[in-house]
């Protein structure tokens, strides 16, 4: 398996480190209520086919990553700095 | 026996080698398979169930029977393919799985219960008496199966493991592969060529024919010159290619070693990851056997194998052949026996149009329906309508026509298509991104078949690559493939299909009458296809016939799938480099080299190792030791190596900000010069790690981390930096590696760090200072692990072996020195301060005491999470000390005196203990339901294991100087 | 019809001619009491157990594929009641003594066979911590031995005790720990709920789940519409489309878990064996193969095969633990997909939907949970209330913050 990171390239995936689904990023404002919070840290779209999540470069560049990803075929349509992202 | 002018092999190199205690020749060249047979040695193994009689069935890795043991100079290996494992001068080999020898085999008295042991007859019965299934049934089945053994000594052999990329691989070195080889390294590509025989030409080799006007053997011979001279080609002689994984990345084995005498650092195996941008598989087609009763016989064997044997090797299975195919090509090997002067008794062709016409007698529209031979064939029974005909012969070339080899383009999931006229499965198209199948691996069967879509695949791969290249094509027979599908020839006693597991026709049918309907449950229940050859020679007959007993298609019965390893890799090659402390990283302190001269046991703290102790003439225990470097730093001076500890460096205009979010306390005001303690959480409200930060300048900190979580903190740090507030200005790296740091703590401390420094400091406690030592520059920190006075002084990594030996040296001077992470957790406990055998990752700040440390005046990770109803309260466990008598344990659980031992009655657990020399008493931390509450009262502590069970006072967790006069001093 | 060995003789004597289907192949009606999504082992004992336990018969169970097709049949098949904290202790007990009946209460062999599990330690405080978990296993009333060194050794004199990067400290003797021939589970469970009268439907999928006013009124399928009072869930793997389909979002993220097999050996390990270190577990299964695992390959996936780091690092933890399996070959390798909670523990609870009940997020470890998950499954839908061993597996417990976390690694669905 392998991905490419927008800054160092070509890489094994042995180099990165995995998180989970996009909703990590969607972080409630403070105060928000529970439900919000179970949102972003418990429950998943967990899709069987074309998802967002996390992978960390972390034997690289150190940057965290959001890649497109299908769960049933792993293919990798892209990846873009979690850092750089358009909200 | 021998055929003299045929073959491969090298008669000018004899090499001897030995079989089941017997010595035998061979050449150079030979496979351990065909050197016996050379020697007329059929019977080679015992079946797995029944423990048949077995002898070689084909002559290459989906070898079902020939199994063997090699038996190394210092180890053994089990379950070898004879028709894979070339011979050389001192090979050791045994046959397996027999009790007694293997003419004789006691368990063959498992063929004549044989009616009592049909598929699943396991599930039905060993069930009364209870006791006797673990005591006595299964002991026995445990014995009578498995194969071959391992020896139970450790496997000193060298493995090893190596990436490799390239534009094209190309898998299998038959005519598809060495045309898409030729073509795709004249493109210029970087191509690497794995083949898993040791000779390159796969069917070729066996068959003859002629190619491009030359004899076939010629034009491979031609090709493989020109690849060999090629920079840009690389050749991979003995790799199976093993498995496809994402993204072009594909598993293989390389027997590097195997063919040759055991030598020190000459590797057995390496396994290879090779990142390929297009795959080329020309892996060929695996001939089928036919199923009738008896046929598994020694010198039953297949067709493609029979002439393989002929004329790779030189060798004739047999002196009187008998060839029984279904397809035009396998009359080639009759033709090639006689033409080579051995003796054809028949050819049975159950297609009724076949032609008759060949130098042998021919038995058209006629099937085997029996034979006969103890220990080896001896003769057939052929049916031709109602006419039984008796044939004397010791070999029986079978083929039931051919399985396209599709494996890898399983791998991924991908489900074969079922084509009625090769009556076999091919490929699924793209099942595999990036991978092709050509020549007979996706049904074309023919050698112009194959050259056309090898040649076809591999312009295609260079066109995708930028690359042009104009290559002909040779020209080779085009014979069409023309067969009547037969499976199993109708009869009444056993057929076997799967030889490995000896799974039968007659099991099928059972399954199929049990209810076992589905492909995959017929599978699991007869265990045909999971035997070491995974079904190999024997799914597509399987199901075949399970389609006949369920009146379903092939089609629609389907197929098991494919996985890898496609064929099996043993764990020392894909575990290569994992033997002994290869396993994980060492990462060794600066004053490693110090500690141990000083006789210290070093320990594993994660990554790390660190010094347990450092024990003097006299001391016996660990105990005593402890105890002394307790007292050293309550009483003088000690000095710990603390690097481990996660050390990050924090720059920026938002750096106090950003310290704010990650932590729950307040760090923006905290002011230049000083340290303070942060506790941080993760998203969900519990405690991910503790530590302290300084304010080296107005934009600079530096945030420490505990060394089990100095990993995980950066990654979280880069996370929420990243995803929450990348525009901030703030910039982070890990100085772990950069910084050596030593604690030197105790009453003298102040003295022994003042010695150090050209200009002595006065810190206030939590205090930071740079500082100059021995022309260095350092940092100064005053802050305490210990309970005493305490500072740690940092220099650049590479001074940190020369600091330690003189600090320690100074502080002996002064009745002090150095202490391990045994006094060290002691001290930690005396003064109450937790590590992760505390913040274990089911801790609230609620749970250790500091909820006052979540700042309410402002956001920080895992603040909300922490709100939860069941964060908090009186039902969760407590941080505690405990303070006993008599020894104490860590895990050990905690309750009410006077009650009853059991879950409901638990009240907590101990995390940590010690014997305070100090205190003169046994301390330790744990967790206690509503534990604040009940300081004062006495618990039990119960720990069953250790056979324990005390009674303990509940305390405040800060036994020693609860105050904090001496830090402060 | 009833198997014993004497059954097996004369059936042998006849042909075996005698013997009838495991189980009917019956036709969907219209409407049923009870529907089970999912055959697989859960589903099939949450069947077993309404008949046995509650006398609920007029079952459908609805498999898409074929009965047993999803992790009962890819796993590595251990048993073990090794939990340490409250809600998961009590469960896992209660499912450890059913497995002890098993046999004869379904009267097939699954070949529960309890040679012991060990699992090591190589520090001080992993020993504290695997004493923690073994008092809190004797305060449930089941067993554990703590093992020095040398007790290991006795057991395991095989392992490499003087050359490994995490040297051996000792070991937590699980005596009653062990494993099980997992088809026959799922095949065990199929047999006795059709011999009771549940109907298993197989290739049958389920795409709908029909809600009316917040009740559950039966379900949709490739072989048609099927009325039902009450509809349980009981699809690891796929828990969250199913339940999508009554609008729920679940707490689970779908991971794919690698386990491999060798060439069958002859005997050479006797026990269960747990290498925390190197996240590596292994046993040797009746038919001679080595049967071994370690972690998740990490990125969710539905894919049901894995990728290279994560075999080759369970191979280099074989390696340093136990080199004489070195010359051992893998014959195979095979990816399950496992529903992953951010505790690391399951789900057994009614929903937001009447009628509607969920069975799901067994990470990886619901082959031993079998029995216990289809009791108190039962339990539940039967009665409406949580059976007592299961009524901290909640599915609101994350929002409310009452976690099972064993692992202490925390919301993280991977690292359970």
């Amino acid at each position: 398996m392998r991905l490419t990171c927008p800054l160092c390239g070509d890489r094994d995936r042995r180099e990165f480190y995995y998180y989970g689904a996009e909703d990590y990023l969607h972080r409630p404002a403070e105060g928000a209520p529970l439900a919000d919070l179970d949102n972003y840290l418990h429950l998943r779209d967990n899709p069987a086919g074309v998802t967002k999540d996390l992978w960390y470069h972390e034997a690289g560049c150190s940057q965290w990553l959001l890649v497109t990803r299908n769960t049933v075929t792993h293919e990798i349509s892209g990846v873009e700095l979690v850092a750089g992202r358009k909200a | 026996m021998r055929v003299d002018g045929k073959g491969l092999i090298d008669r000018t190199k004899p090499v001897r080698f030995r079989f089941d205690g017997k010595d035998y020749a061979g050449y150079k060249g030979d496979t351990l398979a065909s050197a016996l047979l050379a020697n007329d040695v059929r019977l080679v193994g015992r079946s797995f169930k029944y423990h048949r009689p077995r002898g070689v069935l084909t002559a290459g890795s989906e070898e079902p029977n020939a199994l063997v043991e090699v038996l190394g100079p210092s180890n053994q290996t089990p379950n070898v393919r004879a028709t894979m494992q070339e011979v050389f001068e001192g090979l050791v080999a045994q046959s397996q799985n027999r009790l007694g020898s293997l003419r004789f085999d006691l368990l063959a008295v498992n063929d004549y219960v044989s009616p009592f042991l049909s598929a699943g007859f396991y599930y039905k019965t060993f069930m009364w008496p209870r006791a006797f299934w673990e005591g006595l049934y299964e002991p026995i089945i445990r014995r009578a199966a498995g194969l071959g053994s391992l020896s139970g000594k450790h496997d000193e052999g060298t493995y090893e493991k190596a990436f490799a990329f390239c534009d094209v691989l190309v898998i299998g070195s038959g005519p598809a592969g060495l045309m898409a080889a030729l073509t795709a390294g004249r493109s210029g590509a970087d191509v690497i060529l794995a083949e898993e025989s040791h000779v390159l030409g796969g069917r070729l080799l066996s068959d003859g024919g002629t190619v491009g006007g030359m004899a076939a053997g010629d034009w491979v011979a031609q090709v493989v010159a020109e690849l060999l001279a090629m920079p840009n080609v690389r050749i991979m002689a003995r790799t199976a290619v093993t498995g496809a994984y994402d993204h072009g990345t594909y598993g293989a084995l390389e027997r590097v070693g195997l063919h040759k005498p055991a030598r020190p650092n000459l590797p057995r195996e390496c396994f290879w990851r090779i990142v390929a941008k297009h795959a080329v598989l020309a892996s060929g087609a695996l001939e089928r056997p036919v199923g009738f009763e008896n046929n598994d016989r020694p010198g039953i064997m297949m067709a493609s194998a029979v002439r393989t044997y002929l004329n790779r090797y030189g060798v004739s299975p047999g002196k009187r052949v008998t060839l029984f195919a279904n397809t035009d090509q396998a009359r080639g090997v009759a033709r090639d026996l006689m033409a080579a002067g051995v003796s054809v008794a028949a050819i049975i062709d159950p297609r009724p149009d076949a032609s008759a016409v060949e130098d042998c007698p021919v038995h058209v529209g006629a099937v085997v329906i029996g034979s006969r031979g103890r220990l080896g064939l001896s003769g057939i029974q052929v049916r031709k309508g109602s006419e039984t005909i008796e044939i004397e012969t010791d070999c029986l070339a079978m083929s039931g026509g051919w399985n396209p080899t599709i494996h890898l383009t399983c791998h991924m999931n991908g489900r074969p298509r079922w084509n009625e006229d090769l009556a076999a499965f091919v490929p699924m198209e793209g099942a595999v991104p990036g991978l092709v199948a050509v020549g007979a691996a996706n049904g074309s069967m023919s050698t112009h078949g194959a050259l056309v879509t090898g040649h076809a695949a591999a312009l295609n791969a260079v066109e995708a690559l930028g690359r042009k290249v104009s290559v002909p094509l040779p020209e080779a027979e085009d014979m069409p493939y023309r067969l009547k599908a037969l499976w199993a020839v109708e009869g009444k006693g056993r057929a076997w299909l799967d030889f490995a597991n000896d799974v039968t026709t007659k099991d099928v049918k059972l399954a199929a009458q049990e209810g076992f309907r589905s492909v995959e449950h017929m599978k699991r229940y007869t265990t045909q296809g999971m035997a070491p050859d995974q079904g190999k020679t024997s799914n597509v007959a399987a199901l075949a016939v399970l389609a006949d007993a369920t009146g379903r298609g092939i089609a629609e019965t389907g197929v098991t799938t494919f996985r890898p390893p496609y064929v099996p890799v043993s764990i020392a090659a894909m575990g290569a480099g994992g033997r002994g402390e290869g396993f994980a990283p060492q990462r060794f302190l600066t004053s490693d080299q110090a500690s141990r001269d000083r006789g210290a046991p070093m320990i594993e703290a994660g990554l790390w190792y660190r010094p347990s102790y450092f024990p003097k003439p006299g001391e016996t225990t660990w105990r005593e030791a402890c105890d002394r470097e307790v007292n050293m730093v309550r009483q003088a001076v000690g000095v710990a190596d603390v690097s481990t500890l996660g050390k990050i460096d924090i720059q920026g205009r938002d750096a106090g900000r950003f310290l704010d979010f990650v932590y729950t306390n307040t760090f923006s005001t905290l002011p230049v010069g000083r340290v303070r303690y942060g506790l941080m959480l993760r998203e969900d409200g519990l405690v991910l790690d503790d530590g302290t930060s300084a304010r080296l300048g107005e934009n600079h900190y530096l945030m420490t981390t505990t060394t089990a979580a100095a990993g995980l903190v950066m990654r979280h740090m880069d996370f929420v930096h990243q995803a929450f507030c990348a525009d901030w200005q703030v910039r982070f790296i890990s100085v772990t590696e950069s910084w050596a740091q030593f604690a030197v703590a105790g009453p003298k401390a102040r003295a022994l760090v003042n010695s150090f420094l050209e200009v002595p400091v006065e810190l206030p406690f939590m205090g930071v200072a740079p500082v100059r030592i021995g022309g260095v520059d350092g940092r100064l920190f005053r802050i305490s692990f210990s309970g005493e006075e305490g500072y740690e002084l940092a220099v650049p990594t590479r001074y940190g072996e020369a600091l330690f030996r003189d600090l320690v040296a100074r502080a002996e001077t002064m009745g002090g020195g150095p202490y391990g992470m045994e006094a060290l957790n002691v001290l930690r406990i005396e003064k109450g301060f937790i590590t992760h055998a505390e913040i274990h990752g089911r801790v609230t700040a609620h749970d250790i005491g500091l909820e006052k440390m979540v700042a309410s005046r402002k956001d920080c990770i895992g603040k909300a999470a922490a709100t939860r109803p069941g964060m908090w309260g009186p039902e969760r466990e407590q941080l505690v000390g405990l303070r006993a008598a008599a020894p104490i344990s860590a895990g050990a659980h905690l309750f009410v005196p006077g009650t009853e031992v059991h879950r409901e009655t638990d009240q907590g657990y101990v995390t940590s203990v010690g014997w305070s020399p100090t205190l003169g008493a046994w301390l330790g931390l744990g967790f206690l339901k509503d534990g604040r509450a009940r300081l004062g009262q006495k618990v039990r502590l119960v720990d069953h294991l250790r056979g324990l069970d005390v009674i303990c006072e509940v305390c405040h967790p800060v036994f020693h100087d609860p105050e904090g006069e001496k830090l402060r001093a | 019809m009833r198997y014993s060995g004497l059954k097996v003789i004369t059936e042998g004597l006849f042909g075996n001619k005698g013997w009838t289907p495991a189980w009917r192949d019956p036709a969907p009606k219209a409407e049923y009491d009870v529907i089970i999504i999912g055959g697989g082992g859960h589903g099939l004992s949450t069947a077993y157990y309404l008949a046995k336990n509650h006398g609920i018969t007029n079952i459908a169970v609805l498999e898409k594929g074929y009965l047993g097709s999803g992790n009962i049949g890819r796993n590595t098949t251990i048993v073990r009641a090794n939990y340490f904290l409250p809600g998961n202790s009590e469960f896992y007990s209660h499912s450890m003594k059913l497995w002890e009946g098993l046999e004869s209460d379904l009267n097939y062999n699954v070949m529960h066979s309890q040679r012991g599990l060990i699992n090591l330690f190589h520090s001080d405080g992993q020993r504290d911590a695997f004493v923690r978990r073994g008092n809190a296993m004797i305060n449930q009333g089941d067993d554990a031995i703590l093992l020095d060194r040398d007790g290991v050794r006795e057991h395991l004199p095989y392992l490499d005790f003087d050359n490994t990067r995490f040297p051996i400290y000792g070991g937590l003797l699980h005596p009653r720990g062990g494993s099980a021939r997992h088809d026959a589970v799922a095949w065990g469970y199929a047999r006795g709920a059709d011999q009771r009268g549940v109907d298993l439907i197989q290739n049958c999928e389920v795409n709908g789940i029909d809600i009316e006013n917040g009740v559950v009124r039966g379900v949709q399928t490739t072989r048609g519409a099927i009325r039902a009072k009450k509809v349980g869930i009981v699809v690891a793997g796929r828990s969250s489309q199913v339940a999508a389909m009554a609008g729920m979002r679940l707490p689970i993220e779908s991971h794919v878990l690698q386990a491999f097999v060798t060439e069958g050996l002859k005997p050479v390990i006797n026990h269960v064996i747990s290498f925390g270190m190197g996240h590596f577990y292994i046993s040797q299964s009746d038919k001679g193969g080595l049967v071994f695992g370690g972690d998740l390959d990490f990125y969710a996936s539905y894919a049901s095969r894995g990728n290279l780091p994560m075999v080759e690092h369970v191979m280099e933890a074989g390696m340093t633990l136990m080199p004489m399996i070195g010359r051992a070959k893998v014959l195979r390798s095979w990816g399950g997909i496992m529903d992953m909670s951010p505790d690391g523990s399951p789900v057994i609870d009614k929903t937001h939907v009447d009628g509607l009940f969920i069975d799901c997020g067994w990470n990886y470890g619901g082959f031993k949970a079998v029995p216990a998950s289809g009791w108190c499954m039962a339990h539940l839908m039967a009665t409406g209330e949580p059976h007592e061993v299961a009524a901290k597996f909640r599915l609101d417990r994350f929002a409310t913050g009452h976690l099972l976390d064993e692992e202490g690694t925390g919301s993280q669905h991977n690292l359970h």
